[in-house]
């Protein structure tokens, strides 16, 4: 090990662009995934026959499907098809899909979580659908999904992490890098590395906690 | 009656998949690589980031540095009159059959060892840089190759690496003491813990460039030449990478990349 | 040349998919038993009324569940051989599966723990059973029936996860699928051949984890 070397500004500040890079997919696929995440739950919410069941073996799907597939697949198959996305591009749709996916699913829960009634009573006091799900259910519903929302932001800011195999120079890509200037340079970059992560994790985590504490 | 219509729906996606991937077919692009790369005004060459001597990122300034890096500036100076008409993009051993087949590279040049398997995927150049297993010593030992090694000799490498597995296979008679890693194993042979160290050669071209009271002696004793790749098919790329490779030995521009990367002419 | 889906490949390199997808079922495996083991010792350190043992354990798994499980198998992988410790790429992949999934799986057996009311461990202690008897015999095997769906969802991000190993060339599905790819050149076929064999893993869990689940709620109701 060799902390003096690998700690060098170059070397850490190499590090911390790697970790610029990590927070900018996350960030971009937070906002992408939840947005996608957001309309497939309501969709699926809504029950529209014949879609229902199309988008709930979609989603299935991909929920259990490795990550690491999914950007695989993006990366190295879509081209075939004719659609080229460079590394950047090809992680934030990967992790789109795939978070996005597995949102729904929480958006969903978190509707259903909501009494029906309620939709009933909304309607029969003269509100509209879209009236009843903006001032009725999706208030209660967010509340009840925010602490699992964090949860999977976590978990993509953490999965960001599988672009390594597409070089994305993301923070764990350029770990390797250091790697190739000195065997030595690992440990200490590892650290690093998991200190910026658990920052921001911990911190987001608290955060969950702190909504689920306030729901109860 | 739901489960039911989630199963149809997963047989019709299924069928949708089948029908759509076998039309799928998309034809490619008949011509040449040399013809893409002049009509696009520059190389696109498939190197590593993360392997020293060869294709290394400097954290410091951002470029990526190395021997394969110098031979894609040298083929764009040959198209172009112009060593800057290169563009580098990263690969890894995962990618990087994949992305020269989707034409995304027009070459790997990516410490790729040409193996037998890999001819069938892709054509290889002449070899450009001979990798194999080698020794090095003190000057002035009397180990001068691998025939040398006998009982009683020491020699040192890294813990667990192929290339202890090799210097028992080849040397049985050999101790073989493994440190944790090549500097570690480097420092033990100056301490004089030891008689040889044996890695790869590059690597071992590295520590004589550091230290050159200690050199490499008796050649490879594995064999993994390195080539350069180029999508199968295309023999006039082929060529053209092989006509460089020979103006650059003639010229003596290959001798002079070699000693600037490895420390010695080679052989 | 211009075909990208034949379905021929399957049966051409079926000797390499099975390879690949035994490996990724022996690293499932494996991690799955580590880190039920090792996940239960950390819950019950994190319940202890030990100061220290209670404060190990958290750590544990605060810190774990923070960072990426690339992270600990880069650890395993990169940063061992570095202390003079080699492993290939199988072994630092589950390693680090098993070492990652058990936080995980701490946090859920802990929960399960927290829902057998106190009281039992009480009477228990009160009839002259130690702490750790206590735990064992009472209650533990009350909490991991509690935590079945929990934990089989964890199995499914395992095998998941596995996919990891593709990363450090520990010869599963994925690392088996690049080099099929790379002999046959048809993309779509390889991966979508692999993406079927993960779901043949994960679909039937998933089925199973909703059972339990509806099961479990509408015995709840009852």
């Amino acid at each position: 090990m060799d902390f003096a070397g690998a700690y060098s500004w170059p070397n850490l500040s190499f590090i911390l662009q790697g970790f610029g890079m990590t927070l900018l997919v996350a960030a971009l696929s937070i906002l992408f995934s939840f947005v996608l995440g957001t309309l497939l739950g309501i969709l699926r919410y809504t029950r529209v026959p014949l879609l229902n069941p199309l988008l709930a073996v979609i989603i299935d799907l991909i929920r259990n499907l490795p990550l690491l597939l999914i950007i695989y697949f993006i990366y190295i198959v879509l081209p075939q098809l004719g659609l080229k996305l460079p590394p950047f591009g090809a992680a934030i749709a990967a992790l789109t899909l795939f978070e996005g996916a597995m949102i729904s699913e929480i958006v969903r829960g978190g509707l259903t979580s909501v009494d029906r009634g309620q939709i009933e009573a909304a309607r029969s006091s003269g509100l509209g659908y879209v009236q009843t799900m903006r001032h009725i259910i999706l208030p209660q519903a967010l509340r009840r999904m925010a602490p699992p929302l964090v949860s999977q932001f976590i978990s993509l800011l953490k999965d960001t992490s599988l672009a390594i195999i597409i070089s994305l120079p993301e923070i764990m890509h350029n770990v390797q890098i250091l790697q190739g200037h000195s065997p030595n340079y690992v440990i200490p970059a590892l650290i690093v590395a998991a200190l910026l992560y658990f920052a921001v994790n911990y911190t987001l985590s608290i955060i969950a906690r702190r909504l689920e504490a306030r729901k109860i | 009656m739901k489960k039911r219509s989630k199963l149809g729906v997963l047989l019709i996606l299924l069928a949708v998949c089948l029908v759509f991937a076998g039309c799928g077919g998309k034809k490619e692009k008949d011509g040449g690589t040399l013809e893409a790369i002049k009509a696009r005004g520059k190389v696109i060459a498939g190197v590593k980031y993360d392997t020293k001597l060869f294709g290394l990122k400097d954290p410091a300034t951002g470029k990526i540095e190395g021997f394969d890096i110098d031979i894609a500036k040298a083929l764009a100076k040959k198209i172009f009159g112009d060593e800057s008409k290169v563009e580098l993009k990263e690969v890894t051993s995962k990618t990087r059959i994949p992305l020269l087949q989707n034409g995304d590279i027009d070459l790997i040049i990516a410490t790729m060892t040409i193996t037998e398997e890999r001819k069938e995927q892709v054509d290889f150049s002449d070899v450009y840089f001979k990798a194999g297993q080698s020794l090095l010593v003190k000057k002035g030992s009397p180990i001068q190759g691998l025939e040398d090694i006998k009982k009683g000799v020491k020699v040192l490498t890294a813990k667990g690496s192929t290339s202890a597995k090799n210097i028992r296979e080849k040397a049985p008679d050999a101790t073989v003491l493994e440190f944790e890693n090549y500097q570690d194993a480097f420092t033990a042979l100056k301490a004089g813990q030891g008689d040889a160290l044996t890695t790869d050669n590059a690597i071992l071209l590295g520590m004589q460039k550091q230290d050159p009271n200690y050199i490499v002696v008796g050649g490879n004793f594995t064999d993994e030449p390195y080539g350069i790749a180029i999508k199968k098919g295309d023999s006039e790329f082929v060529q053209v990478v092989n006509d460089l490779l020979k103006e650059m030995k003639e010229s003596g521009e290959y001798d002079k990349l070699y000693e600037q990367w490895m420390g010695v002419k080679p052989e | 040349m211009s075909k990208t889906f034949d379905i021929q490949i399957l049966f051409d390199h079926w000797d390499r998919f099975l390879e690949g997808f035994l490996h990724t079922i022996e690293a499932s495996a494996i991690a799955l038993i580590g880190s039920f083991t090792l996940g239960t010792i950390i819950a019950v350190m994190r319940i202890s009324p030990l100061k220290p043992l209670n404060w190990l354990g958290t750590a544990y798994v605060e810190f774990i569940r923070n960072i990426p499980l690339l992270l600990v198998v880069f650890f395993f992988f990169l940063g061992l051989p570095s202390l003079g410790v080699p492993l290939d790429g199988f072994t630092s992949g589950t390693l680090g599966l098993m070492v990652y999934t058990a936080s995980f799986i701490a946090e859920s057996i802990r929960a399960g723990i927290q829902t057998v009311p106190t009281g039992q461990t009480e009477a228990a202690r009160a009839t002259g059973l130690t702490y750790l008897q206590t735990m064992t015999s009472i209650v533990l095997p009350q909490a991991v029936k509690i935590v079945l769906p929990s934990i089989s969802n964890q199995f499914i991000n395992l095998v998941k996860n596995s996919s990891i190993l593709a990363v450090v060339a520990g010869l599963d599905l994925m690392y088996y699928a690049d080099l099929i790819n790379a002999d046959t050149f048809l993309p779509l076929t390889v991966y979508t051949l692999v993406a079927l064999f993960y779901l043949v893993l994960t679909l039937p869990l998933s089925m199973a984890v909703h059972a339990m689940e509806r099961r479990f709620s509408s015995a709840n109701r009852s």
